[in-house]
């Protein structure tokens, strides 16, 4: 037998030994494959955002951001879980790496060359799965399946299922280690491409991510970007009522990274934010001010909708106010 | 009297990682200021820039492993075995074997070898830990040339993997001639009809002291020594069960999860037999590796009294 297989035994005291086997899928992605006519899509907005003029792109990013709300709107509504208010914050910022700045190819999600997103915050799993079934990593018709029996898009990212996913995320604190080490690997290979890690900002409550803020800063990892989610709330209660996170830049800062602050739902902020050089032998850290459940009026800065599922009224309304 | 040439597992653990660290530029060391107590030094002398010393911060280092190993490196993740497996256990779960990143855990120094450091620094827990990991394959080599075959193996594997290594001084044991790995496979040293000694690790030569006592007595004990915990060779020790109707396992772990727990299910699911689980059972006092060894019965003599007890005479 080897690592990656499971035997679940099913013999008794007795009888022939008897197991089944079952193979998962190791390096596969559980039946996701890519779609052929939206990367060609996404593409051409690639190609158009690479000559566009700033207007322009700020009306094409934001259209796609629109496309990206409906979307999980619908998919939790229809799956009855899922984390709208932080989906909808964080949308922005996925829009603008993936619409703008990340080179990846979802025809081949494992190039050894690829830029490496890890979303840090794996509970909005459906503004992920959203934007990279938007880019052409799987059919976008395969979101419906979100969370059902054995479907391959779990409540949180797994490596194992979801093509163009680095690491499985859901327990907080583990994306930044996991990116350090990424943009040290690809250091020590000489590879050019870069590393962002999006966090949440009640996720900055784990240890573990200044463990790796410590390390990053040390070994001067300008390939690696931080993006955290700062919509100022997290499960329970605000941040700042649980353990108050500022001043958050100068705590980067004091670590040995460049921070800077930026509206969270502007994507030319976010994009010259996550795109200007970085300062000699520092990472970065963007603080993208957001507003958690972003552009649904009543979900929008309450803490309820952390996990809240919108019935079907207020996911009608919720479309509407998204058109 | 012959002495026997004992041996700090971690050398050949060394030593091996070197040799595959010049044959595969891929291979990199991760430690957490372990260089030292984790045998680095040559490995830093010779590649310099292929070892990631993260400081003493544990999660960091294991989900630095996953990063490097996705960045298409392999990395041999090192720390003292109680801090890599206690701390970062969240990790070793999500980062490791739930996202099947190609990381070689290692952990060193395990059981009760840092002796009257305390039980703060003993890893007595890890193999039942680790074991409840799906996809998480727990290997502990017995002797140096076990080691090097495991993390030869480990090396030309993809996936995750654990590897115990051990520090606290052992013979070898290893038949010459033959594989001294081979991943998966429980391996039958000593014949024997009356009883099964099931050991791991450091408890393995002892097994083979103890079924030499044991002879004196007229008792033929089977020995085998299980290198691969996890995934158990259900088929071995099952013949075990059948063939000679006694087992009992020695590890220098808590035997609730460990080696014992897993052998215990195979036993009660194929063919129920009376059973004695060794290992420790309590934190330890203080004292040394060897003091503490034989405080919790896991010597030659303990384990050869464990047989007499499960077949019945120990009071003749």
């Amino acid at each position: 037998m080897r690592p990656g297989e499971t035997t679940g035994s099913l013999s008794r005291p007795g009888e022939t030994t008897a197991t089944i086997t079952a193979a998962p899928p190791v390096g596969g992605h559980g039946g996701l494959l890519p779609d052929h006519d939206a990367i060609a899509e996404w593409r051409r907005l690639r190609e158009r955002l690479a000559h566009a003029g700033r207007d322009t792109a700020a009306v094409t990013l934001a259209a796609m951001a629109g496309g990206i709300r409906r979307t999980v709107i619908s998919t939790i509504a229809g799956a009855g879980l899922g984390h709208a208010g932080g989906d909808l914050s964080v949308t922005d910022i996925l829009t603008t790496l993936y619409g703008a700045v990340l080179r990846v190819d979802p025809a081949d999600p494992a190039w050894p060359d690829r830029d490496r997103l890890i979303l840090s915050k794996g509970h909005c799993s459906v503004a992920l799965y959203t934007t990279l079934a938007t880019c052409g990593f799987f059919p976008a018709e395969r979101l419906s399946t979100f969370a059902a029996p054995l479907s391959p898009l779990n409540g949180h990212p797994s490596r194992r299922s979801v093509p163009g996913v680095e690491t499985s995320t859901g327990p907080l604190g583990h994306g930044l280690p996991v990116g350090v080490g990424i943009a040290v690997g690809l250091r020590l290979r000489g590879s050019a491409a870069r590393t962002v890690v999006v966090l949440g900002d009640g996720e900055l409550q784990e240890g573990s991510n200044w463990e790796a803020a410590m390390a990053a800063g040390h070994r001067g990892l300008t390939s690696l970007t931080a993006v955290i989610d700062r919509n100022g709330l997290q499960q329970g209660a605000r941040t700042s009522a649980t353990n108050e996170l500022e001043p958050l830049a100068d705590k980067w800062r004091a670590f040995g990274w460049e921070a800077v602050e930026v509206d969270g739902h502007d994507h030319l902020a976010l994009l010259d934010a996550v795109t200007a050089p970085h300062a000699a032998g520092r990472p970065r850290c963007v603080i993208a001010r957001t507003v958690k459940g972003r552009g649904v009026s009543f979900m929008e800065d309450r803490v309820e909708w952390h996990h809240q599922v919108p019935d079907a009224g207020q996911a009608r309304t919720a479309l509407e106010e998204l058109r | 009297m012959i002495v026997e040439e004992l041996h700090d597992c971690r050398d050949a653990f060394a030593d091996e990682l070197v040799r595959l660290a010049r044959a595969d530029s891929r291979v990199v060391a991760v430690c957490n200021d372990s260089v030292g107590s984790s045998k680095l030094g040559a490995f830093a002398a010779e590649f310099p820039d292929r070892l990631v010393n993260v400081g003493i911060a544990e999660q960091d280092m294991v989900g630095i492993g996953a990063g490097l190993a996705n960045a298409g490196l392999v990395p041999f993740v090192c720390g003292a075995a109680t801090f890599l497996t206690a701390r970062a256990l969240e990790q070793i779960k999500a980062d490791v074997a739930y996202s099947l990143a190609n990381v070689k855990l290692c952990g060193m120094s395990p059981g009760l070898a840092y002796g009257a450091l305390g039980p703060t620094h003993h890893s007595t827990e890890d193999l039942s830990w680790l074991r409840a990991i799906a996809d998480l394959p727990v290997i502990v080599p017995a002797d140096p040339a076990q080691t090097r075959a495991a993390i030869r193996w480990a090396a030309e594997t993809d996936g995750p993997v654990f590897l115990r290594i051990g520090r606290f001084p052992v013979p070898d044991v290893s038949p010459p001639g033959a594989p001294a790995f081979t991943y998966g496979r429980a391996l039958r040293l000593r014949e024997g009809v009356d009883a099964t000694i099931v050991a791991t690790g450091t408890m393995v030569s002892r097994a083979m002291r103890a079924a030499a006592l044991l002879e004196e007595r007229g008792v033929q004990a089977r020995v085998v020594n299980v290198a691969t915990v996890s995934p158990l060779d259900r088929d071995e020790i099952t013949a075990a069960a059948r063939q000679t109707g006694a087992v009992v396992t020695a590890e220098e772990a808590v035997p609730t999860g460990g080696l014992g727990a897993a052998v215990a299910e195979v036993v009660l699911e194929t063919r129920p037999v009376p059973m004695r689980l060794l290992g420790t059972r309590a934190f330890a006092p203080t004292g040394e590796p060897d003091f503490l060894l034989e405080h919790f019965g896991l010597t030659a003599d303990g384990i050869a009294r464990s047989v007499l007890e499960v077949l019945g005479l120990d009071h003749a």
